[in-house]
């Protein structure tokens, strides 16, 4: 099966400044693919050209074989963009009824949607008098229209609390499971990290990093960190074999390179004893993050 | 179709609660009251009906009103959008650039139609009241609405433009008021002061026709006068209306929307949200 969304050496300039350079990407139906990024990392750029709500500079962006901004193309993507709004006179359920009939839609879907994102009892309120969270909901059951077969969704669970993040990850779920691909751009690389199949990292307008979360961790080939409990009075002698670490709260933390990790465990384990307990932490998405978005060389 | 009707009831239905289909039903309804029964006291000795005499005084205030109300309406069109952040979302559904601008004209133009019909039934109701020759008038009204909606469609479409071409709310209300002043005020006035510097010569005879029928304001203005025969009792420049045939200030009544409206779909296209 071909890819919902290919970008093949996308290049974008604003004048003399470069928000995105050579960017190629492809997402398969049903993926899930998460864009991570400093503010100004070219990921809201990336997405306005993929809506063709922007023109490239250079390169070649294809929605389901389409091109970007094409009614086809229009008609099979959802957006939900960064801060959503929408005409505060209006009320939930009359937005919606109206982005439906824009799709060509029934608008007596509008209740059924509204529900689905927990609306239900605020539907006949006008948008005007809902929190942030409320406006990003209505953002959610917008996208959730027709059955899009590519949804670009810009910061989607910024305002929401963590029960609401959790139904809004379920509901990508069930839109995956149906063949949707999902591009979604976060700054909460933990939810991030669960939830997605594939992470693209950019930095400076290029694309540093790709792969699952597995790929990246051996890619970056960050230090896994150790973490040991000892016995009453045996952190310093562990310390000394170990050679190395320094200690937290009675807790011996050390740091070991990939390639010794095994090792280093055989030699904890030679420890007896001494340990009371251990763990071992691979490094977070965050410290991934950090490591690629330091520059292309890394 | 279904995007265009959809985008103006929703359009329409924003109007209702911003106020703006109130304010503009009562703005007509008084103004054209007030011209009405003003309208009695010179009926007498002239020999024309009582509704012919107001349609003059109703001329004279579309020119001024539907303008101004349709700049209004028209200013928020796509910097209000825009300021709220709701541009980049509608414009990334499938729906062209055009029919946006087409269902908002849809619905605001209801609005200015419903304030005409609405003006100008109060005036012919209180004409024919008084005075059952006024029957005789009806024709002239009846112009005299269907070309006050153009003039409206003239003026949405241009302030649609205007709200493209400045993205900010503040400046294209600012473009709207200024096109206002300049089109239905300072025009016809900077005419005049050129047809008493000109004293009778080329630009009179030549320029000042084409740019009557160049401001749709004037147009309108001289459509309904040459129409009515009534140009004769006009003031201002409004006594040109002798002059030029009756086709081609019809013309530019009936062009004009068009030009307006094409003019602001080029503006709207450029729009990046």
């Amino acid at each position: 099966m071909t890819s919902t969304l290919t970008i093949s050496q996308l290049t974008k300039r604003f004048g003399d400044v470069a928000a995105l350079t050579d960017v190629s990407l492809g997402v398969a139906p049903g993926e899930r693919v998460a864009l991570l990024g400093h503010n100004g990392a070219g990921k809201s750029t990336m997405m306005k050209i993929i809506l063709g709500l922007i023109p490239s500079t250079a390169g070649d962006v294809a929605v389901c074989g389409f091109a970007p901004g094409s009614a086809a193309a229009r008609s099979a993507v959802a957006y939900l963009p960064e801060n959503v709004a929408f005409h505060p006179a209006l009320t939930g359920e009359e937005q919606i009824r109206h982005y439906l009939r824009l799709r060509g839609e029934r608008p007596a879907l509008a209740m059924g949607l509204l529900e689905k994102v927990g609306l239900g009892q605020a539907a006949r309120r006008r948008i005007g008098t809902y929190s942030k969270g409320m406006r990003q909901r209505v953002g959610l059951a917008q996208a959730l229209i027709g059955h899009p077969k590519l949804l670009i969704l810009d910061e989607p669970t910024s305002g929401l609390d963590p029960v609401s993040r959790r139904e809004f990850y379920t509901l990508l779920d069930e839109l995956a499971s149906h063949g949707a691909s999902i591009l979604l751009s976060s700054h909460a690389l933990t939810e991030v990290e669960a939830r997605t199949d594939r992470i693209v990292i950019l930095s400076k307008g290029r694309l540093v990093a790709e792969g699952t979360l597995a790929d990246l961790r051996r890619r970056a080939d960050l230090p896994v960190m150790l973490h040991i409990t000892a016995r009453n009075g045996y952190a310093a002698d562990i310390m000394q074999s170990l050679g190395g670490g320094i200690l937290v709260d009675g807790a011996l933390h050390l740091s070991c390179p990939q390639s010794q990790k095994l090792e280093t465990l055989g030699r904890i384990a030679s420890l007896g004893t001494k340990v009371a307990d251990f763990d071992v932490l691979p490094p977070s998405l965050e410290d991934l993050y950090a490591h690629f978005s330091r520059g292309p060389q890394a | 179709m279904t995007r265009i009707f959809s985008t103006a009831m929703t359009e329409f239905r924003i109007a209702l609660r911003n106020r703006w289909v109130a304010i503009a039903l009562a703005l007509m309804a008084v103004f054209s009251l007030v011209l009405a029964l003003a309208g009695s006291a010179p009926t007498g000795g002239l020999g024309v009906d009582r509704l012919s005499i107001t349609v003059a005084s109703l001329t004279s205030l579309s020119v001024y009103l539907i303008p101004l109300l349709a700049l209004l309406m028209g200013f928020d069109a796509v910097a209000g959008e825009a300021e709220r952040g709701t541009l980049p979302l509608l414009l990334a559904y499938p729906i062209a650039r055009e029919e946006v601008l087409l269902g908002k004209l849809a619905a605001h133009l209801t609005i200015l139609a419903l304030a005409v019909l609405l003006g100008h039934g109060l005036a012919a109701g209180v004409s024919i009241l008084s005075d059952a020759g006024a029957l005789a008038g009806l024709p002239a009204l009846w112009r005299l609405s269907w070309s006050s909606v153009l003039l409206g469609a003239t003026f949405l479409g241009t302030g649609y433009a205007l709200s493209a071409l400045s993205r900010r709310p503040s400046g294209a209300a600012g473009l709207a008021i200024g096109l206002w002043l300049g089109l239905v005020v300072l025009y016809d006035l900077a005419l005049l002061s050129a047809i008493v510097a000109d004293n009778g010569g080329w630009f009179t005879t030549k320029a000042l026709p084409a740019a009557l029928l160049a401001n749709p304001a004037d147009a309108f203005r001289l459509f309904n006068l040459t129409a009515s025969g009534a140009a004769a009792a006009a003031s201002g420049v409004g006594g040109a209306a002798e002059v030029i045939p009756l086709w081609q200030s019809l013309a530019s009544v009936l062009l004009w929307p068009f030009a307006a409206l094409a003019l602001a779909t080029a503006a709207f296209r450029k729009v990046t949200p």
